[in-house]
């Protein structure tokens, strides 16, 4: 019975230290990507401001409610504006941005294939 | 002509660049966005600052007032120069000063009150300033001009006599 | 006083031999004696007055003579004497000052030490010079002087932020500017040399030293500003794709790809067109970059004084030297070589060209992310962020195909080649997949890409490493900074995969202990020294394998400007780094304490030597 109860309480106690190492790679992975905003060019994550400190533990509370990671960044956008997310993502303002340098490399390629290439 | 499309084209497109540039220099640099005030009213639990009970705020705010919320802190040094502003407006009975202390120390924020005036009909407390990010706050001090359960404004830094008479002419 | 007189005078002399020297060559364009008399004594009397006026300025920072506005808001008397002398390019007058310096030095050589190169290219190559030279007169004297006057003076300075005083940075900016500043000279030469049309080959063995000078010193700004960055800001990082960043790695990019390409042009007279244009653009480049960090446009950490002023008139004048180079070019070089290029798709041209379009690629990646904020907000006035994930999403899995032809493009030959050395190139292709598989092995994400990664730059290490042993010293120089580069590669790599950090809240006597590690904060002590009080905390850490250090990093408050830092304390070893950095919470007697450990630290900043070193070798190399 002993026995049965420490295997039990192993069981239970294991989930947690995983879903922690879990959560901290989220939170991680979160604070990195908000710009801190009372700083010059810091992440919340790098920066420990009042402002960046509030703003990981409002994120620890969002990651325990169960908001996924794009909520949040929702929920910061909605407050703050695009601009507290360092990466841009994908949406009708930065279409360009992303598709700007890959159709450079192709028109580059394309250039280099036809001008300088012998063709066999 | 055909050989002179290309430069003509570079030269345009340099000069598109330009005027770009040109206009980027004179917007204001600072991200400051003003732009983005979101309307509505957060809703936040806390606690009431003198009698340590727990608050929704729901509710709170009635639609028929004006409110001015207000960030502050005993260790913010701008604080202590904008107080001397809420203390005249408070004259004004049109509109409720509700404080938010931040991060703050209860007794230190006490005496900041006691030695400088009490202008808040209420005051809440906020300790890790995540209620302070709900309001979408960066820091202190910051206040939230709300009329008829909206946000109207928002002051970025110490209040002074110009926003004081901006505040007046919105609530008359 | 009459330090900043005499400075500010000499500025006006060095603005008026400018001028003289558009008159002298204009009158004289054809005579190679007045070259050798006049115009040369012009020039180096052009180049001493910058450098009295720069010392000048030095002097009034050393005895703090607040009487100059730029003193007084950029020192103060407890200032270490390093870091008065230092203050003096750490702002933005005496940094253009700095840029005079520069160019005014680097036309001064060049016409002294090029010697079989025609008359006309060396005076109309100093013209173009002394566009962009008189134009930085202007600019420093009606917008950005440093030797005004303030009354009544002052009896103490404003101070400069401590987080700049510090030695990385104090000789960042003279290395970076050297390298930076001094793609100038290419620029001008690039300009002559085209209105002449003496682009050749021995035109291009002329301009390369010059090419490799200026590679080297921006090789070695970009490290210290890193260095600095790691050092003084103690997050553990070192690249943060700030704009200032990468407006400095910018005109490395189109520099490095410059040089490629005039190892091309030493041997055939092909590609003259691309290399003008990349001379060009690495100096316009360079002055963009000016532009973007000094007017205010963009928000980042360097910012200097925002003045739209300053902003307008360097954009300007930026614009002027691109619409000169456009009708320059398109006016000028006729592409006589009507001819078709057939490269042979397994040969050196081609894998020059290959590299070149990366590189081109990773240029535009960085720049239209530093840039397109601006474009965004000017034209629909939105306002985003373009920050680490957008350039590592883009930069990182071309960086694959990158590394492998930079292990095998070397070792082609010339118009046609086979695949020498079939063997080696292969089973080292394996051997770096199976090495990057084991080394993985314990991680859960990102598997496939870290593997590929990992696995292409081993190959270039080994492909590199090898090299060395087969005794072809030919190429020895190249070989050393292509290895230098997987090393940086694989450095940074590991360091992102096996870096580890502890956060935690800790009061003195408390402790933090976990399975691998257990850090104890023993004591606070208190310091005073001339220009902070500072509070220390002892830290003592032992892990599982029995290793203990000790760490006391610093709070400091700084008395002018009143500032708080917090000084990281950095413990460097070959294989990693450890440190501990602490910071005070608001109204609590606790600390936060951050201790992290960082692999491979020192392997990044030696790479960056070892590519550097590889270009030195190349500059002294006399030609066969």
């Amino acid at each position: 019975m002993k026995f049965l109860n420490i295997i039990l309480i192993v069981f239970l106690f294991f989930p947690v230290c995983y879903s922690k190492a879990e959560e901290q790679d989220k939170r991680n992975k979160i604070t990195k990507n908000l710009r801190c905003l009372v700083c010059q060019g810091q992440s919340v994550y790098d920066s420990d401001s009042e402002f960046a400190n509030s703003l990981k533990i409002l994120v620890d509370e969002k990651i325990k409610e169960g908001f996924s990671e794009k909520q949040i960044y929702d929920y910061f956008k909605e407050k703050y504006g695009d601009w507290i997310l360092y990466d841009p993502g994908i949406n009708k303002n930065t279409y360009v941005l992303w598709l700007l340098p890959l159709l450079i490399f192709l028109i580059g390629g394309a250039i280099i294939y036809k001008k300088f290439i012998k063709k066999i | 002509m055909k050989k002179k499309i290309l430069p003509i084209s570079i030269i345009l497109i340099f000069g598109l660049i330009f005027i770009v540039f040109y206009k980027g220099l004179q917007d204001s640099n600072i991200y400051t966005p003003d732009a983005n005030i979101k309307n509505d009213i957060p809703i936040f639990n806390t606690k009431d600052f003198y009698s340590d009970e727990t608050i929704n705020s729901f509710g709170f705010f009635k639609v028929d007032k004006n409110y001015l919320l207000n960030i502050w802190s005993s260790w913010c040094v701008p604080c202590r120069q904008e107080h001397k502003f809420l203390m005249v407006l408070n004259e004004e009975n049109k509109i409720n000063l509700i404080g938010l202390n931040y991060k703050d120390n209860k007794k230190k924020a006490k005496k900041f009150l006691d030695e400088l005036g009490n202008p808040y009909n209420k005051v809440f407390v906020d300790l890790d300033g995540t209620i302070a990010i709900e309001w979408g706050a960066y820091g202190v001090p910051e206040s939230y001009l709300i009329l008829n359960n909206k946000i109207v404004k928002k002051y970025i830094g110490p209040l002074n006599q110009k926003s004081i008479d901006e505040i007046k002419l919105f609530i008359k | 006083m009459i330090y900043s007189l005499i400075g500010y005078y000499s500025l006006i002399l060095g603005l008026i031999i400018g001028i003289s020297l558009f008159y002298f060559s204009y009158k004289n364009f054809n005579n190679s004696k007045i070259l050798e008399t006049k115009i040369l004594s012009f020039t180096f009397l052009q180049f001493f007055f910058v450098v009295i006026s720069f010392l000048c300025l030095i002097f009034s920072f050393i005895v703090s003579d607040f009487t100059n506005e730029t003193v007084f808001n950029n020192s103060h008397t407890t200032k270490p004497l390093f870091y008065k002398i230092s203050g003096t390019w750490g702002n933005h007058e005496g940094s253009l000052l700095l840029w005079l310096l520069v160019l005014t030095l680097f036309i001064f050589l060049f016409l002294l030490k090029t010697k079989n190169q025609p008359v006309k290219y060396k005076i109309l190559t100093l013209v173009f010079q002394q566009i962009i030279i008189v134009g930085f007169f202007l600019f420093l004297i009606k917008t950005s002087n440093p030797f005004n006057f303030i009354f009544p003076t002052p009896t103490e300075g404003l101070g400069l932020n401590p987080i700049l005083q510090d030695p990385a940075l104090a000789i960042h900016p003279p290395i970076l500017y050297l390298g930076y500043v001094g793609s100038s000279i290419i620029f001008s030469s690039v300009l002559a040399a085209t209105s002449l049309k003496i682009i050749s080959i021995s035109w291009a063995s002329h301009i390369k030293k010059w090419i490799l000078i200026s590679w080297i010193f921006l090789t070695l700004g970009i490290l210290l500003g890193s260095i600095w960055a790691y050092y003084e800001l103690g997050w553990g990082g070192f690249w943060f794709w700030d704009p200032v960043e990468n407006v400095s790695l910018m005109p490395w990019l189109a520099l490095t790809t410059l040089l490629h390409c005039i190892l091309v042009l030493e041997k055939k007279s092909i590609l003259t067109s691309w290399v003008i244009i990349l001379s060009i653009a690495t100096f316009t480049l360079s002055m963009c970059g000016t532009f973007l960090v000094r007017s205010g446009i963009l928000n980042s950490v360097h910012t200097f004084a925002n003045d739209p002023e300053r902003g307008l008139f360097i954009l300007v004048f930026l614009f002027i030297l691109i619409f000169l180079s456009i009708l320059i070019f398109f006016f000028f070089h006729k592409d006589s070589e009507k001819k078709s290029y057939n490269f042979f798709w397994l040969s050196k041209e081609t894998s020059i060209l290959v590299n070149n379009w990366f590189m081109m690629y990773f240029l535009s990646v960085i720049l239209i992310g530093t840039v397109y904020p601006i474009f965004l907000d000017v034209i629909s006035s939105q306002k985003i962020s373009v920050g680490p994930p957008f350039y590592e999403k883009l930069i990182t899995p071309f960086l694959i195909p990158f590394l492998i032809i930079m292990a095998i493009g070397p070792k082609l030959k010339w118009i046609k080649s086979q695949l020498e050395d079939k063997i080696y190139l292969i089973s080292f292709f394996i051997i770096s997949i199976l090495l990057s598989f084991l080394i993985l092995k314990n991680f859960s994400h990102n598997i496939l890409i870290n593997t590929i990664l990992i696995s292409s730059s081993l190959y270039l290490f080994f492909i590199t490493f090898r090299e060395f042993f087969t005794k072809k010293f030919k190429n020895i120089s190249q070989n050393i900074a292509h290895f230098g580069f997987s090393l940086l590669i694989l450095g940074i790599l590991f360091n992102n995969l096996f870096s580890s950090e502890i956060i935690t809240n800790l009061k003195v006597g408390e402790s933090f202990e976990n399975s691998k590690i257990k850090i104890v904060f023993e004591s606070v002590k208190q310091k005073k020294e001339k220009n902070y009080n500072a509070i220390i905390a002892n830290f003592y850490v032992s892990n599982s394998s029995g290793e203990v250090d000790r760490f006391s990093p610093e709070l400091r408050i700084y008395n002018q400007p009143v500032i708080a830092t917090s000084e990281a304390d950095i413990k460097t070893t070959i294989m990693s780094d450890k440190f501990i950095v602490i910071n005070l919470v608001q109204n609590q007697d606790f600390f936060n304490v951050r201790y992290q450990v960082k692999p491979f630290m020192l392997w990044i900043w030696l790479s960056v030597v070892l590519i550097s070193f590889g270009g030195l070798l190349s500059f002294l190399q006399k030609k066969t």
